[in-house]
């Protein structure tokens, strides 16, 4: 607890600090180049390809701030962080964005005086079986053995839920991811249980990834989401919109293909004019962004649902909670004038 | 039939009777002497075929080394799929650093040989000439690997990454910190009180502290210490780190060989009149150093793989950029090749460091010879 006290108060003299000094907008323009704090690699969210270009559903939102901010895309410093490092990273400036499927929570978002802009993925608490197993919910593990990381929050979940609805399991103890695909491929156990979109890509790990499945149970809440530092609105602002922009494009059709033919074009749906920059949008300066910011976005790294099917889609992650509010999902956006 | 006469003393020596040499009497002895060996000698060798035949084919028979991802790797052969490395080795080799400025990176290598071969071969020719460009390397390779300077293209630390990270984490550590070492070993050693204490304090803490700890440390905590602004390289850091924490064991090695040093030695030195620092540049430590030799080296291969420790503050060594291709939907799953691949790297390295050490031993081994 001490040392927690003492990590928010450095952290909020460093805050004080930084926000005498220019503008995190400023600096990234002065700098060309914006510093985004990645995962070292996560199947689907942040990876380097085989010439080394980082690609991902995380690595496309750090893409979409530069192209915002700067104009283009590629104008991006990774920097990669663990689980352990991403939150003092950000706080000492080594970046000016976190956006490494980080779940979104109190005492992050309060105590370690940071700013949460929204949430880019909801995810959770998933079962893995294998389908010769013959469960169809995960109310039918009774008695199931479970490999579980130990010291997880999603040790005390399986607890929870196991326990709420009255049956029995067997908790085999593993402590790394990689173990458990081990444990779990040698039949050690009948389950294995983490994140759902960790298992969807543990299953495609393994050589037929068809005799597995994921159970549509989710038994806890993870929101994950980009990350700023406290104490500069105009940043978080931006970061925020940037996001809120990809999901208006797609609620409202705008692909990163026929963006530029819409932007030219006046149209009916008044909403995507002032989008594009074609009506005046109400404050826009403010933010120190050029009319023509969503449309560097959207051209250049696509809305947000060509960045999940891109991205997500070969891990046979389906929408689900992510889909649009109109779609039965989750992500509804604040309107846009 | 009549024997041939031989004088007395001049009979021939006759041939050993046969099935008892070459290659058959030695099969015939050591593998067939029983029936209880011959059983096991079969036994052995069908498990060897096996084990063998199996390993060969999943390394090399059966293995794909080129294809554009593990599905297309399995559908073309079943043993290893080397392709996740053939097809990122310039990753593994370079980590991040752009591809149009790798030569600069070859050149530090390569000439890195050039600039130790003195340090490391006492019997080389030219041997001083070698010397003094040994002195300007360090120079010379800082300005090649960053950039920035004389034209070259600044290159960001966070660029770095591979085998490349481990070499100059793994160089910058050892060389750092031999000197560091002796230095703290002769203060431990030292009359002086302040040095001797400041010296035990820092060995006893470096010591005292796990070095996931330091990295820790030199990951998150040094940046609130230092101005607002001051962009000190987490690189830089590391190294720092490193350096202290060898340093730290190198300098109880050494004074254990100084202290294995018969007091007759000293006692000779004073009395031929010879202050501290020549006794120590010539009786002390030409001694001391030969006998920790073993214990020096033991110390820079473990620094040397402590460095895959990096990994846990997000910097890319080999083990981070392995896991990074791991990640990538093509190559998920491939973790057996990718973690022997590391394995290999690491064991050629090591194992070359612990020859040379051999080596050296006995090259300086004058008294027993």
């Amino acid at each position: 607890m001490k040392t927690k006290m003492l990590l928010a108060g450095v952290t909020a003299g460093v805050m004080f600090a930084g926000s005498v000094l220019a503008s995190t907008l400023d600096d990234v323009r002065a700098r060309g180049k914006l510093n985004c704090i990645i995962n070292t690699g996560l199947a689907g969210f942040a990876a380097p390809d085989d010439k080394g270009n980082w690609t991902g559903f995380d690595v496309d939102f750090c893409r979409a701030v530069a192209a915002a901010t700067l104009g283009d895309a590629d104008k991006v410093n990774y920097t990669t962080a663990t689980g352990k490092t991403r939150f003092t990273k950000l706080a000492a400036g080594e970046g000016e964005l976190l956006s490494r499927n980080t779940t979104w929570t109190f005492s992050r978002d309060v105590d370690l005086s940071q700013t949460f802009i929204g949430v880019n993925y909801y995810d959770g608490q998933g079962f893995m079986v294998p389908k010769a197993l013959g469960v169809k919910s995960a109310k039918g593990l009774d008695g199931a053995s479970v490999c579980i990381q130990t010291g997880t929050t999603t040790e005390l979940n399986l607890a929870e839920f196991f326990a709420g609805n009255n049956i029995k399991y067997n908790p085999v103890p593993i402590e790394t991811n990689a173990e458990a695909q081990e444990l779990y491929k040698a039949g050690r156990c009948d389950v294995y249980t983490t994140d759902a979109s960790g298992l969807y890509a543990t299953m495609m790990s393994f050589d037929n990834p068809s005799d597995h499945m994921v159970l549509p149970e989710i038994v806890s809440k993870e929101p994950l989401g980009p990350v700023v530092r406290h104490g500069d609105d105009q940043w978080a602002d931006i970061v925020a919109w940037v996001l809120r922009a990809m999901m208006a494009g797609e609620e409202k059709g705008i692909t990163s293909k026929n963006v530029k033919e819409l932007a030219a074009k006046d149209n009916k749906d008044k909403e995507i004019n002032r989008l594009l920059g074609k009506d005046p949008l109400q404050g826009l300066s403010k933010l120190g962004l050029s009319a023509d910011w969503a449309v560097n976005v959207i051209s250049q790294v696509g809305n947000y649902q060509e960045s999940f099917e891109k991205h997500l889609f070969p891990l046979t992650i389906k929408r689900g909670m992510n889909a649009l509010y109109r779609d039965g999902g989750l992500h509804y956006i604040p309107p846009i004038k | 039939m009549s024997e041939k006469i031989y004088k007395p003393g001049n009979y021939p020596d006759l041939p050993p009777p046969p099935g008892t040499v070459g290659v058959y009497g030695w099969i015939r002895q050591n593998l067939f002497s029983s029936i209880s060996n011959s059983l096991l000698t079969i036994i052995s060798v069908m498990l060897l075929y096996y084990l063998i035949d199996g390993i060969i084919g999943w390394f090399f028979l059966d293995a794909v080394f080129d294809a554009d991802s593990k599905i297309a790797c399995r559908k073309i052969d079943d043993g290893a799929c080397w392709a996740v490395i053939t097809r990122r080795v310039g990753q593994f080799v370079y980590g991040f650093y752009p591809e149009a400025e790798r030569w600069r990176i070859d050149i530090t290598f390569l000439t890195m040989f050039v600039a130790f071969a003195p340090l490391l071969y006492p019997d080389i020719p030219k041997r001083k000439w070698l010397l003094y460009f040994s002195i300007f390397y360090p120079f010379f390779a800082f300005v090649l690997i960053m950039g920035g300077y004389f034209g070259l293209q600044k290159i960001e630390y966070s660029l770095f990454g591979g085998f490349m990270l481990t070499v100059i984490l793994g160089v910058c550590g050892i060389v750092c910190s031999l000197p560091l070492g002796i230095l703290l070993a002769l203060g431990r050693q030292s009359n002086l009180t302040v040095v001797r204490t400041l010296s035990v304090c820092f060995i006893e803490f470096m010591r005292g502290v796990p070095l996931i700890t330091l990295l820790f440390v030199a990951s998150s905590m040094l940046n609130y210490f230092l101005p607002p602004g001051t962009n000190f390289s987490i690189l830089v850091r590391v190294i720092i780190m490193f350096t202290f924490f060898s340093a730290a064991y190198i300098a109880e090695v050494i004074r254990g060989g100084i202290q294995a040093i018969p007091k007759g030695q000293y006692e000779a030195a004073d009395a031929l009149g010879m202050n501290y620092w020549q006794k120590t540049r010539f009786i002390t430590l030409p001694q001391a150093l030969k006998i920790s030799i073993p214990g020096i080296v033991n110390t820079f291969i473990g620094l040397y793989k402590d460095t895959t420790l990096v990994v846990v503050i997000g910097l890319l060594d080999p083990l981070g950029i392995g896991r990074a291709a791991l990640a990538d939907t093509k190559w998920n799953g491939l973790s057996t090749e990718t973690y022997l691949f590391v394995a290999l790297f690491f064991f050629v390295s090591c194992f070359a460091m612990s020859r040379y050490s051999l080596w050296l031993e006995n090259k300086l081994n004058t008294d027993k010879k």
